[in-house]
């Protein structure tokens, strides 16, 4: 089971001194972050992608591009890339050579977006945001595959003869998982295709995301990419630590109370009640996350959100001590409960035993 | 049959509340029907922070989804500042946008003079429209003298009839579905 974190890349006053960071300073702040992810022991950094103020990260393969250089065993993504909005022959050709540069440690969640003028700033309708997240991955997917592509579509030039470069490493492409809060239609999709379904799972309840890991699932099965235990799902998360999990409360309150997604809203009791939001102890996060796979099953991927709402970065890199701290023993419950057959979380290399297999069969 | 009865007043008691019963009661003399009533002021704060958080607590989920499985609504809002009240409007915003698609809807309001009756036409009924409830043809209003008067009892009964053959006639409700992936690739396609 692979453990990390995802970033949004807001800009955030922190709310009890009143200090803005600069994009500058933020943009270094989430280089830290992933630096840290990957000293204290975590596999995976994601980026999210924005094009709009107060978010920073527009541009991901170039920020994971110069963590990669920075890094040996990082696993870098994103949460997520937009799949309606970007070219996806430029997101085939970025990944892949994100993909040399780092080694094969490179997977990628598609996404919708989350504000509607991207639409439009991008030069498409927001009404197509399924059909395009639809033909848009099905062009990414076999240029990829695919030496020579001729291609049509109803949303971009045709492509006669072309070819992606650079070609995917070892000829294999990046893993995708396919990230939505309440489309059916993605959760279809990423079956179809045997790719990951990654619930964000955070700001919302838990009981929203069951219904479409269990369509992702049986379709899965359907698609005869093997059992519905076998498809491969990730997790949001959300938490907040300190040794005394009164601390981490008064700590992380004005933070919450404040924060840009649910801050003015409900308290914080109710909320950490409601959606996966855990503020306490290190070991209440443990016995909390270990319910999730009560919820949704065995899986393969958990992200957790650790630097938004305006918290300092020293602060972020404290509570991944923490993270680094519990996360050994994560590992080893999620190992001891995990049902036999339940696939491991993909990586570049299992993704080429795996294609290996194919060929030899 | 479930009858939902979505009740914003925000006084207790309130006469809202009253016209609503005196509705639901009515429905319940034409057709076999178990009313359940929804008082938005309980869930006045809920509703706040799902308009905020974007999705509902337990009790107001709870009440969205009976809004959604119920076979006809009766809808009941005072009137203020020339239309329905901002409580009444916020809860509807949170049912999903396909959840009244073909169920039958009687509105009424409440208000302190007759001057505001039109408000039911020119405010409620539109919103249900665009919701693509069928609205039954007579609006409930109820200003302060009616409740001395002979015709609001008749008007309860008209429009209560009306939503109870609305409501017997109704096809059931329809579960979620999605395309099939092959489906989705092919519409895409050019012809």
């Amino acid at each position: 089971m692979q453990f990390g974190i995802f970033s949004v890349g807001d800009v955030t006053t922190d709310p009890t001194t009143g200090v803005t960071p600069s994009e500058h300073e933020r943009i270094k702040a989430m280089v830290t972050i992933a630096l840290k992810a990957e000293e204290v022991g975590l596999d995976v950094f994601a980026t999210g992608e924005h094009h709009n103020p107060p978010f920073v990260p527009s541009s991901p393969t170039t920020m994971l591009g110069y963590i990669a250089a920075r890094t040996e065993k990082l696993i870098l993504s994103t949460a997520t890339t937009l799949i309606t909005t970007n070219d996806p022959v430029k997101i085939a050709e970025d990944f892949a050579m994100l993909q040399h540069l780092a080694g094969g440690r490179v997977d990628l969640m598609m996404g919708r977006g989350n504000t509607g003028p991207v639409y439009p700033w991008f030069g498409q309708d927001i009404r197509q945001g399924i059909p395009l997240a639809i033909e848009n991955y099905a062009l990414l997917h076999e240029l990829w595959r695919k030496d020579v592509v001729d291609w049509e579509g109803r949303f971009r030039t045709p492509l006669q003869g072309f070819t992606s470069t650079p070609r995917p490493l070892d000829g294999v492409p990046p893993f995708v998982w396919h990230g939505s809060i309440r489309s059916p239609e993605i959760a279809e999709q990423a079956a179809y295709y045997g790719d990951g379904f990654f619930a964000n799972h955070i700001f919302w309840p838990t009981y929203h995301f069951q219904r479409l890991i269990s369509l992702y699932r049986e379709r899965f099965a359907h698609y005869g990419h093997g059992t519905p235990e076998q498809a491969l799902v990730g997790l949001g998360g959300q938490v907040f630590m300190r040794k005394n999990s009164q601390d981490a409360v008064n700590e992380f309150r004005p933070y919450f109370d404040n924060a840009p997604v649910y801050g003015h809203g409900p308290s914080l009791e109710d909320f950490t009640e409601q959606t996966p939001l855990t503020v306490g102890s290190p070991q209440q996060v443990i016995d909390r996350t270990l319910t999730f796979r009560e919820h949704f099953g065995d899986y393969q991927r958990q992200l957790f959100l650790m630097d938004h709402a305006g918290l300092p970065l020293t602060t972020v890199l404290e509570q991944l001590d923490h993270l680094g701290e519990i996360v050994p023993v994560l590992r080893k419950e999620f190992e001891s409960r995990r049902a036999p057959g339940v696939a491991a979380a993909p990586t570049h290399s299992s993704q080429v035993a795996a294609a290996r297999e194919k060929v030899g069969a | 049959m479930k009858l939902v009865v979505v009740s914003a007043g925000l006084t207790q008691p309130s006469s809202t509340r009253l016209l609503a019963d005196r509705l639901a009661t009515a429905v319940a003399g034409h057709a076999d029907v178990s009313p359940r009533v929804i008082e938005l002021r309980e869930l006045a704060v809920d509703i706040a922070n799902n308009l905020v958080t974007g999705f509902p607590s337990p009790v107001l989920g709870d009440a969205l989804k009976a809004v959604a499985e119920a076979d006809g609504l009766v809808v009941a809002t005072p009137i203020f500042t020339a239309s329905y009240s901002g409580l009444f409007k916020s809860f509807f915003d949170l049912v999903d946008n396909e959840a009244l698609t073909g169920k039958p809807v009687l509105i009424a309001a409440t208000g302190g003079t007759a001057r505001h009756s039109l408000a039911l036409e020119h405010a409620v009924r539109p919103m249900f429209a665009y919701l693509h409830a069928v609205v039954v043809p007579t609006a409930v209003y109820a200003a302060s003298e009616d409740w001395a008067g002979h015709d609001l009892a008749q008007r309860v009964d008209r429009a209560a009839g009306e939503l109870a053959d609305l409501m017997v006639r109704a096809p059931a409700v329809g579960k979620e579905e999605f395309v099939p992936f092959a489906e989705q690739l092919a519409a895409l396609r050019k012809d």
